[in-house]
């Protein structure tokens, strides 16, 4: 092996990292979503999209760079899916699972052409003034655009862990799902809890939407594939787990960067697919999930 | 019991002459309206006959399959590839197809039964599968890759290698329906079918009993895989190309679901009337969308429907047409 294919390959794992924070980050809001509701949110990808749209169109009509419009659209989220989570979810807790399904993929649709309805089929990306700035270290070359949306992922996901541990109310959705009936008992009220949840959730994925436009850009056609991927994220993860949510990103990311670099680049997600197999049957719980749960 | 009397028993008089009404008024109406209404009327019987098939599987045996391209699509691949490749015809071929199917569908159901699977995770499973085969044909240059695989066109019409004109067409998928329909009632009314339903309903009980539930398991998702790949040969022969990406693509195997889930799971009109109400919405939605000009409106407004469906009719609309109509007590 030559140095330049070592230098190659630690290249592409650096880059595979920082975007897999992205990924991590997106699939959080599904593993949140999911630990809290027992909902598998078939609609994920396509918020993820939405989230991509309206960061690129606050940088394309009025000039606010992803970074700045990132808390405005996370807020946003958090009253949009606390809206759906209330308004239309919420009676289907505890249903049937091709219910919700059903319900989700209405949903899914729903979002998905909208945004074909408004913005059309293109694709659209935005270029920042740092896309072409890089930090190096050592022989590595780190671009701007993906080191600045890692970092927000990280900064982010550490936000979350506060919330789920320092906040009463953040510690309050963690007895919920513990123990659903438990925390009726004590009074908590559950439905609204719930609610917080999918906001939180959404938020989750409406800012990794955010942080994505720097990266790559967006087309109606990303949303199915984006849903794929947070499955197959936070499966391998662990479903429900916080830390297995992260660590799942990161691994998927290495892994399309490596493929990309050694082999076929379509057979990235083959991968991605033979590993969602092989965890289900033999750590259904996740890498990193706990047993039993 | 003889074949006809579990077919028949218990069905009411009046549902027979109508069920029979249906049927010949289906055999006479190709004749009777234009190409475009006939084009409805094929897609209407490939919902019906394909969900069907994927109601054995969830509504029977209670396992959620989100996956079913996967056997759609191995059928319509073998089938066409034996066609192109050695001139063998569909209806030899078919026996291939089925087999293939079969064994993924026997496959994908014992890794997943075995491991004990269940819900989200098994349906995540069939996902899996699905996308894993789709990537897998996009490299497999006998099957054309991700170019596609193209039948000829340019044959004489012939049905014993079914080429022809949309009424070949029309009627062997309307007999794969119509046989999907006996079959099922058959298989509901016999020990394999209340088996299934025990294990639907409590998978634990019925083993307790002594209903070997992994092999009944695998039974019907083996079943299943096999007439869903029938749907896949008949659909590669009456598209005359096939693709990876849409033969095997979740796209595919959500639409195989809607009908049954629409129509009302595990029930035998269950299929037919979804597929009726999916195929009916999809053509008003095409042409307001038309109308209107915008991209997206159709699928907004098929977003609506079903999120309406879901949240008045979660059990699906026939129990509740039938109970309108007044037709069978039980819905069934």
């Amino acid at each position: 092996m030559t140095s330049d294919f070592l230098l190659a390959l630690a290249q592409a794992i650096t880059k595979g990292l920082l975007t897999g924070m992205v990924y991590g980050l997106m699939a959080l809001g599904l593993s949140v979503i999911f630990g809290v509701m027992r909902v598998v949110n078939f609609a994920h990808g396509e918020m993820m999209i939405v989230g991509m749209y309206l960061a690129w169109a606050g940088f394309e009509y009025f000039q606010i760079s992803p970074l700045v419009s990132l808390p405005l659209i996370a807020v946003l989220f958090f009253v949009m899916g606390y809206a759906l989570q209330r308004g239309l979810i919420s009676p289907f807790i505890g249903r049937p699972e091709h219910q919700q399904f059903l319900l989700l993929l209405g949903v899914a649709l729903i979002l998905v052409n909208i945004c074909l309805a408004v913005v059309g089929p293109d694709s659209h990306g935005i270029q920042l003034d740092s896309q072409f700035d890089s930090y190096e270290i050592g022989p590595l070359v780190l671009d701007a655009v993906r080191l600045h949306a890692a970092i927000g992922a990280i900064v982010i996901a550490g936000l979350l862990w506060l919330f789920f541990t320092r906040t009463r109310i953040g510690k309050s959705i963690r007895a919920a799902a513990d123990n659903n009936m438990g925390a009726l008992v004590v009074g908590l009220n559950v439905r609204r809890l719930y609610a917080v949840t999918f906001g939180v959730g959404a938020a989750c994925v409406g800012a990794a939407g955010a942080l994505m436009i720097t990266i790559i850009p967006v087309t109606p056609s990303l949303a199915a594939e984006y849903t794929l991927l947070a499955f197959v994220i936070v499966i391998v993860g662990g479903l429900g787990s916080m830390t297995g949510a992260l660590a799942g990103g990161l691994l998927i990311g290495v892994s399309e960067a490596v493929a990309g670099l050694l082999a076929d680049p379509s057979l990235k997600s083959m991968f991605s697919f033979g590993l969602l197999i092989l965890v289900l049957l033999l750590r259904p719980q996740g890498l990193l999930g706990k047993r039993g749960t | 019991m003889t074949i006809h009397r579990r077919l028949l028993s218990g069905v009411a008089p009046r549902t027979l002459w109508m069920l029979m009404g249906l049927l010949a008024l289906l055999i006479v109406a190709p004749h009777f309206i234009d190409k475009y209404a006939l084009s409805v009327l094929i897609l209407i019987l490939y919902f019906a006959y394909v969900g069907q098939a994927w109601n054995i599987m969830m509504g029977f045996a209670g396992e959620l399959s989100l996956g079913h391209a996967l056997y759609a699509g191995l059928g319509g691949y073998v089938a066409a590839g034996l066609f192109t490749h050695y001139g063998l015809g569909p209806w030899a071929g078919v026996f291939a197809a089925a087999a293939a199917a079969a064994l993924a569908g026997a496959i994908v159901g014992y890794l997943g039964f075995r491991f004990s699977l269940a819900g989200v995770y098994f349906a995540l499973l069939t996902i899996a599968f699905g996308e894993f085969t789709r990537i897998a044909f996009d490299h497999l240059d006998w099957f054309g890759g991700s170019a596609g695989l193209f039948l000829k066109v340019d044959v004489a019409p012939n049905p014993l290698d079914l080429r022809g004109g949309p009424f070949l067409f029309y009627y062997v998928i309307l007999a794969l329906a119509a046989a999907a329909f006996v079959l099922s009632r058959l298989l509901l009314e016999s020990r394999l079918g209340r088996y299934w339903l025990a294990i639907r309903e409590d998978a634990e009980a019925a083993q307790a009993v002594g209903v070997p539930v992994l092999r009944y398991k695998l039974m019907a998702v083996m079943t299943s895989a096999a007439l869903t790949s029938l749907a896949g040969v008949w659909n590669a022969f009456y598209y005359n190309n096939l693709f990876p990406e849409t033969a095997f693509g979740i796209g595919r195997s959500i639409e195989i679901t809607l009908a049954p889930i629409i129509g009302g799971l595990g029930t035998l009109f269950g299929p037919i009337v979804g597929a009726v109400v999916l195929t009916g919405m999809g053509e008003v939605f095409t042409s307001l969308g038309d109308t209107l000009g915008i991209p997206g409106i159709k699928q907004i407004f098929y977003g609506l429907a079903l999120l309406i469906i879901v949240m008045y009719r979660p059990a699906g609309v026939w129990p509740w047409l039938s109970e309108q109509l007044g037709i069978g007590g039980r819905p069934r």
